[in-house]
């Protein structure tokens, strides 16, 4: 399993209900489901996955992510999980508050798009980065936001939205090895994984 | 369902089966249907492929569509020149894996493929029903189901399959007898039929009965039957069942055997020809009150109503299985929406519910053909629900 799932599953209690927002394949559900005890459901847009993640014998709608999330009633489950999906998402804000309507806890990471390498490139070559975590040329892809790490922590306080943990890691996306970054992450981490908690009144 | 399935040698045939009957209400205590009316005695025409374990938690209830019957797969004869409805699904090594579920398939109540119907001699007069028989539901088809499973030895099915209107006897199952059901797999179906189902089933009745031969349905023994009624009502339903693209890919403009025009009214086309076809074998093999009676059960089918006052949610709270609820891009009967209205009432409800829609160019007649992505997710689901229902972990 990629090494930003294992940071994420290490964080979920044993015997929780999770919502898995993008689920792809449903590599983490099934690990939470098998290893954690886990009542998973998840929401996957592209029918090849969802079928896939259906056929391993998860609980998996195939869906938009944002229609689907709003038919759960409120604190259903204990987390939410968005996984590398942010920078994809239209309406960043009203899903981290549905997010945060059906479940206690949200874990959101995406890749961080102030990593060293992608300011290197800019700077030294003036082009538009492509790395291995954002690996699509400006043209074709899905990726419509970039987010720095630095903005995110950000964007939360502007929400009121606790955050509870946090880890920047350095790997690249396919691999399942990879290291926490604490020096200086919104440079030298490829991706932000953070827990959020319900929004302060 | 449409005749042109052909069974695909996807795995292993159950190989030679045979019709069963099982009688109730022989007594003159049947069933009293949703309408108030007494029917008595109810036959059905069954059929089970494989073997019921010994703590009876295998057997699987496959539902069958409009027109279908009880047998779902396999072979009457050798001579037989085609398996069961849905043979690409039922069999050793296939989804329905026969080697370890006990499969069992029943006609529906006001068929005519051996289930008590329009067709049948009523008791009280000793003459057919004709209009006489009463008109039933979606519900009394279930709860006729129910009294054989119980006659079967099966307390709790394991799951529930069916398609199109097997579809809603699948639902009706699992809102109806929710301690009695672990699994549903509803496909290619609704809660409710949208008022173009209904016009489409209503212009089929209408074509019944407009021919002279219907006789307001009383015409059992006089060797007439409204065949050609009959046949234009399976060829509206038969249109229904396929889609824009399958009609285009299959037929197109293409003539049938001429190279011009004939001017006149004969089947010019590949499709007039296919549809005329489709209509006259039906009528060898279909009962034209039968098809009035059936149509109309699934008219009458709501399930928010009947269950919920109004409210699909409300419906959906009595139920406690696991679903699997599946539609196909191109159906336009029963579009993806109203598949995905049933699965919005079941979330709500906080029920476990997976759904795909699966890309199938064929309209709604994918549920019947070679699919692997269906056989993977039902196979998959149904292996889920062995480990989780059967374990004893509910």
């Amino acid at each position: 399993m990629r090494f930003d799932l294992q940071v994420i599953a290490s964080w979920i209690e044993p015997g929780s209900r999770v919502l898995d927002l993008g689920c792809s394949t449903g590599a983490l559900l099934a690990h939470l489901k098998h290893e954690k005890q886990v009542q998973g459901v998840g929401v996957e847009i592209d029918e090849n996955e969802a079928g896939e993640a259906i056929a391993k014998g998860l609980t998996v709608i195939h869906g938009d992510i944002y229609e689907e999330i709003e038919d759960y009633p409120d604190s259903h489950f204990d987390y939410v999980l968005l996984s590398q999906t942010l920078q994809q998402v239209y309406s960043p804000e009203r899903l981290i508050h549905q997010m945060l309507r059906v479940g206690d806890r949200c874990i959101v990471s995406f890749p961080n798009f102030t990593h060293v390498k992608n300011r290197f490139q800019m700077f030294f070559t003036g082009r538009a980065p492509v790395s291995k975590e954002l690996p699509y040329q400006w043209y074709d892809t899905p990726n419509i936001r970039v987010i720095p790490i630095a903005d995110f922590r950000r964007f939360c306080r502007r929400l009121h939205v606790p955050i509870l943990k946090e880890v920047a890691i350095a790997t690249h996306h396919h691999d399942s090895k990879g290291r926490v970054v604490s020096f200086m992450p919104n440079l030298f981490a490829t991706f932000g994984i953070f827990l959020l908690g319900k929004p302060e009144a | 369902m449409s005749e042109y399935v052909d069974g695909l040698d996807t795995g292993a045939s159950v190989g030679r089966v045979e019709k069963q009957y099982y009688t109730f209400g022989e007594d003159g205590q049947g069933i009293v249907l949703d309408s108030g009316r007494m029917l008595a005695p109810v036959t059905l025409a069954y059929e089970t492929y494989g073997s019921l374990n010994a703590d009876g938690s295998n057997a699987i209830l496959v539902t069958h569509a409009l027109t279908g019957d009880s047998h779902a797969a396999g072979y009457y004869s050798k001579e037989d020149p085609k398996p069961g409805w849905w043979d690409i699904m039922i069999g050793p090594g296939k989804p329905l894996d026969t080697n370890r579920f006990f499969i069992i398939c029943a006609n529906v109540i006001s068929g005519c493929m051996g289930s008590t119907g329009p067709g049948s001699v009523n008791p009280a007069t000793g003459r057919e029903y004709g209009m006489e028989f009463p008109v039933v539901t979606i519900g009394d088809m279930v709860r006729c189901q129910r009294r054989l499973i119980d006659h079967l030895g099966v307390d709790r099915l394991l799951a529930v399959v069916g398609g199109s209107v097997g579809g809603m006897q699948v639902l009706e199952w699992s809102v109806r007898y929710p301690d009695r059901v672990c699994a549903a797999i509803p496909m290619a179906t609704t809660v409710k039929h949208s008022a173009q189902a209904i016009a489409f089933n209503e212009v089929a009745r209408q074509a019944i009965m407009a021919d002279p031969k219907w006789n307001h349905g009383d015409y059992y023994g006089t060797g007439e039957r409204p065949e050609l009624g009959l046949a234009v009502a399976r060829m509206i339903g038969h249109i229904t069942y396929l889609s824009d693209e399958s009609m285009r890919r299959k037929f197109d403009r293409r003539l049938q055997d001429r190279c011009e025009l004939s001017f006149d009214f004969e089947a010019d086309f590949q499709v007039e020809s296919y549809l005329r076809y489709q209509g006259n074998k039906f009528v060898e093999r279909f009962d034209a009150n039968a098809f009035l009676f059936l149509t109309k059960a699934a008219d009458y089918f709501n399930l928010e109503n009947e269950y919920g006052n109004g409210s699909l949610v409300a419906a959906f709270s009595r139920a406690t299985c696991r679903y699997l609820v599946l539609s196909f891009t191109s159906d336009w009967l029963y579009p993806t929406y109203q598949s995905r209205m049933m699965v919005k009432a079941m979330k709500k409800n906080g029920l476990d519910v997976s759904f795909c829609e699966l890309e199938a160019p064929w309209g709604h007649d994918a549920f019947l053909l070679p699919n692997p992505r269906l056989d993977s997710l039902v196979t998959g689901f149904l292996d889920r629900i062995i480990a989780e229902c059967v374990s004893g972990d509910r």
